[in-house]
C-alpha cells in the first residue's frame, strides 16, 4: 500500500466546508492533550466550556456581546487577506477607534445621544482607518512589510492609550485607576434587556458583512479584488490599479476595526482604559481564516469563537487555568485549520495496487 | 565633565549591546531561516517559550545553562512545527508563523503562572561585566557570515532560498536544508529568550519579549539577509532601549518613549526596504515560496 497526493484541481464548495470542519476538530484532540497535562478532566473542561458559553440565556449574551468585536474586526481582515494584505493590525485599529471615540464622548458630553453616539462611531472609523492606512501608504510608496508595520501600529496605539489613560484623560474619580471619567449617558450604546448585548453596533456588524459580501461579489471594486486574490499577475495587465485597491481595502478593515473600539467603550466599559479590548484583533485573525474569507460566515464564526472565548473564561474559574489557555487554543485551532488548507489543494489515497483510486 | 560625558556614553554602550543581544540572537537566527526560503513570523513565540523554559528549568535544577540549554531544544522544536506547515505541508507561512507565536506566547504564560514574582537564576558576568551568552552572539556573526559565504554549506542554503529548482537538479534535498535551517533559526530564537529571563532581567513575566519577536523580522530585512548587518542593526535597537531608560528621568512620559522601539522599526523597515530594491540585494528569491518537484 502506498499513499499517494496529487494536487486537487477543482474545489467544491462542500469540499471546502466539510474539511475546514473535520481540520478544526483537528484540535480537540491537541487541546485535550494539554488539559490532560494540567489534570483537568478534559471531559468535564469541555462540558464546563459548553455550558459557560450556550448553557443559559444570560451565557448565550455574553457570546453575543463578545463576538460583535470579533464579527466587526474579521470582517475587514477577510477582503485584506484575500487581496495578500496581511493586515495584522486590528486590535491596534481597533484602540485607536477606540481613542477617537473616547476624546468625543468626552469633549462634546453634553450633546444628546442622537448626536453624540453617531459622531462617536463615525471618528472611531477614522481613527481605526488612520490607522491601517499608514502602513497601507507605507506598503504602496515604499513596499513597507505590511505584517511588520501594522503590527507595529498595534504596538503604538497601545502606548498611546496607556498614555493617555495614565496621563492627561486620567478621571479624577476614578481613585487613582488608569481610567478616564464614566462616560455622559448620551454616550453610552442602549442594550437590549439587561444583558450587555449593545445592539446598535451589532446591527453594524451585520449591515457591514452583507456589505462586503455585496462589494465583493456584486462591484467593480469587488471584481478587481478577486481576480488579485486569484491572479496578481493577471490582475496587472488589465489594468487593476493595485494602490488604490489597497487603499480602499485597508481604509475599510482599519475602520470596521475602529467601530469595534467605539462599541468596546460606549457599549461596554463606558470609559477609556487598557485592557479594554481582550486582544479581540488577533483572535480575528483566525476568525477570518475559520470563516475561508467569506464575510457571512465569518459571522457565525464570531459567534462559535466567541464562545469559545466565553466558554474559556469558565476555564479559568472552575480551574484556576489562566488567561492564556485561550491564546493556546487560538493557536492551536489556527494550525489545525491550516493543516486543512493541505488537503484542499491535495487528494490524498491509498494506493494499493495500480488501479485502486479512490 | 569630560569624565562624566565618557562614563555616560561608555554605560549607555555597554546597555546598548546588553539590551541589544537578544535581538542579535534571534535576527542571526532569521537570517538562516530565511536564507533558506523559509519566513518565520512566530520568532515572538519561540523567544517567549525560550524565556520561560530556561527560566523554569533554573528554578528547578539550580542549574542556569540546563534552563539555557532546554531553551535552545524548545526553540528548535517550536521551529519544527513551523517547519511541518510551511515545508511538509506547504500551507501559507505568514499564518503559520502567527499561529506559532500565538501558541507560544499562551504556553509560556501557562507554564510561567508559577514563576511570577519569583528572583530567577541568572548567569555570571565574565569579562567586561558581559556574560557569556554576549560573547557568544558577537562570535556567531564571523562565524555565520564565513558559513554563508565561504562555505559549500553556505553556497547550499542560499541556493535553496534562491533557486530551489536548480538546487534540487544538483542533487540537494532541499526540504531537508530547509528544515535544518528552520530549527536552528528557532534555536536561537529560544536562546535569546533565554537571554533575556537569565541574564538581561532575570525574572518571568508574562510577554516579557514585549514585541521583540517582531523587530527582529524587521532587523532581518534591516540587516540585508547579513549577519554582519544583524550585529550592527540590533545594537542600534539596543542603544534606542537604552537611551528610553536614561530619558525617563527628564519627565518624558515612560508609554511616549515606550513607543520608540516600534516607531524606530517601522521608519527603519521603510529605509531598509527601499534601499535593498535600490541596491537589488532584496530577499531570497524563493522565501515563502514551498517547494515542489515539477512544481513552480
Amino acid at each position: 500500500m502506498k499513499l499517494k497526493i496529487e494536487d486537487r484541481l477543482v474545489v467544491t464548495r462542500q469540499q471546502t466546508i466539510i474539511i475546514s470542519i473535520m481540520s478544526s476538530l483537528l484540535s480537540i484532540p491537541l487541546i485535550t492533550i494539554i488539559f490532560l497535562s494540567y489534570g483537568v478532566n478534559p471531559i468535564l473542561a469541555y462540558q464546563k466550556m459548553f455550558y459557560g458559553a450556550f448553557g443559559s440565556a444570560y451565557s448565550i449574551s455574553e457570546t453575543l456581546t463578545k463576538s460583535i468585536p470579533l464579527m466587526l474586526c474579521s470582517l475587514g481582515l477577510t477582503i485584506t487577506y484575500k487581496t495578500a494584505i496581511w493586515n495584522i493590525g486590528a486590535e491596534g485599529q481597533l484602540l485607536m477607534g477606540a481613542i477617537f471615540s473616547s476624546g468625543i464622548a468626552l469633549s462634546f458630553s453634553n450633546w444628546p445621544a442622537y448626536l453624540l453616539l453617531p459622531t462617536m462611531f463615525v471618528f472611531g472609523f477614522v481613527g481605526g482607518a488612520i490607522w491601517s492606512l499608514i502602513p497601507a501608504i507605507l506598503k504602496i510608496k515604499f513596499q513597507t512589510n505590511e505584517v511588520i508595520s501594522t503590527l507595529m501600529m498595534n504596538y503604538i496605539a497601545m502606548k498611546i492609550l496607556e498614555y493617555l489613560v495614565y496621563g492627561p484623560w486620567r478621571g479624577k474619580e476614578e481613585w487613582g485607576f488608569p481610567f478616564t471619567e464614566k462616560f455622559s449617558s448620551s454616550a453610552q450604546l442602549p442594550t437590549i434587556g439587561a444583558t450587555r448585548i449593545h445592539y446598535p453596533t451589532l446591527i453594524i456588524a451585520i449591515v457591514a458583512a452583507v456589505g462586503i459580501y455585496v462589494l465583493i461579489n456584486r462591484t467593480k471594486l469587488g471584481f478587481e479584488i478577486r481576480t488579485l486574490s486569484k491572479n496578481p499577475e493577471a490582475a496587472k495587465y488589465v489594468g487593476i490599479n493595485y494602490a488604490k485597491i489597497v487603499l480602499l481595502i485597508m481604509i475599510i478593515s482599519g475602520g470596521l476595526a475602529g467601530l469595534a473600539g467605539v462599541g468596546e467603550v460606549a457599549g461596554i466599559q463606558h470609559r477609556l482604559k487598557p485592557n479594554i479590548s481582550h486582544g479581540y484583533g488577533f483572535t480575528a485573525i483566525i476568525v477570518a481564516w475559520l470563516g475561508r474569507l467569506h464575510p457571512l460566515s465569518t459571522i457565525l464564526v464570531s459567534i462559535l469563537y466567541s464562545g469559545l472565548l466565553v466558554g474559556g473564561e469558565m476555564l479559568q474559574i472552575v480551574f484556576g487555568l489562566p488567561i492564556g489557555i485561550i491564546e493556546i487554543f487560538n493557536g492551536v485551532i489556527l494550525f489545525s485549520m491550516l493543516s486543512g488548507d493541505f488537503f484542499l489543494r491535495n487528494k490524498i489515497s491509498f494506493e494499493i495496487s495500480s488501479k485502486a483510486e479512490r | 565633565m569630560t569624565q562624566e560625558i565618557i562614563m555616560f556614553i561608555l554605560t549607555t554602550f555597554r546597555a546598548a549591546i546588553r539590551a541589544g543581544s537578544p535581538l542579535l540572537a534571534g535576527t542571526l537566527g532569521e537570517i538562516i531561516v530565511e536564507r533558506s526560503g523559509v519566513i518565520n513570523l512566530g520568532v515572538e513565540g519561540m523567544m517567549i517559550m525560550g524565556a520561560v523554559s530556561a527560566f523554569g528549568v533554573a528554578q528547578i535544577t539550580g542549574n542556569v545553562f540546563l534552563g539555557v540549554l532546554v531553551a535552545t531544544i524548545v526553540g528548535g522544536g517550536m521551529a519544527l512545527i513551523h517547519g511541518f506547515m510551511s515545508i511538509t505541508l506547504r500551507v501559507n507561512q505568514y499564518v503559520s508563523g502567527i499561529a506559532l507565536t500565538m501558541f507560544g506566547s499562551g504556553l509560556s504564560s501557562l507554564i510561567g503562572l508559577q514563576y511570577i514574582g519569583i528572583p530567577g537564576y541568572s548567569l555570571k558576568p565574565i569579562l567586561f561585566n558581559f556574560d557569556l551568552l554576549v560573547y557568544f552572539f558577537i562570535f556567531l556573526v564571523p562565524i555565520l557570515w564565513l558559513m554563508l559565504y565561504k562555505t559549500k554549506m553556505g553556497i547550499i542554503i542560499r541556493s535553496v532560498g534562491e533557486n530551489p529548482e536548480a538546487a534540487d537538479l544538483l542533487g540537494i534535498n532541499v526540504n531537508l536544508v530547509r528544515y535544518l535551517c528552520t530549527i536552528f533559526g528557532g534555536a536561537l530564537a529560544g536562546l535569546s529568550g533565554a537571554y533575556l529571563s537569565v541574564s538581561y532581567i532575570p525574572s518571568w513575566t508574562q510577554n516579557m519579549t514585549v514585541g521583540r519577536g517582531w523587530i527582529v523580522i524587521a532587523l532581518t530585512i534591516f540587516a540585508s539577509w547579513d549577519p554582519v548587518g544583524a550585529l550592527l542593526g540590533s545594537w542600534i535597537f539596543g542603544g534606542i532601549e537604552a537611551l528610553q531608560y536614561r530619558l525617563q528621568p527628564l519627565g518624558i512620559s515612560p508609554s511616549l518613549l515606550g513607543t520608540l522601539p516600534f516607531i524606530f522599526t517601522m521608519l527603519v523597515l521603510v529605509v531598509s526596504t527601499k534601499e535593498s530594491f535600490k541596491k537589488r540585494v532584496g530577499a531570497p528569491s524563493a522565501l515563502g515560496k514551498p517547494y515542489k518537484r515539477g512544481k513552480k
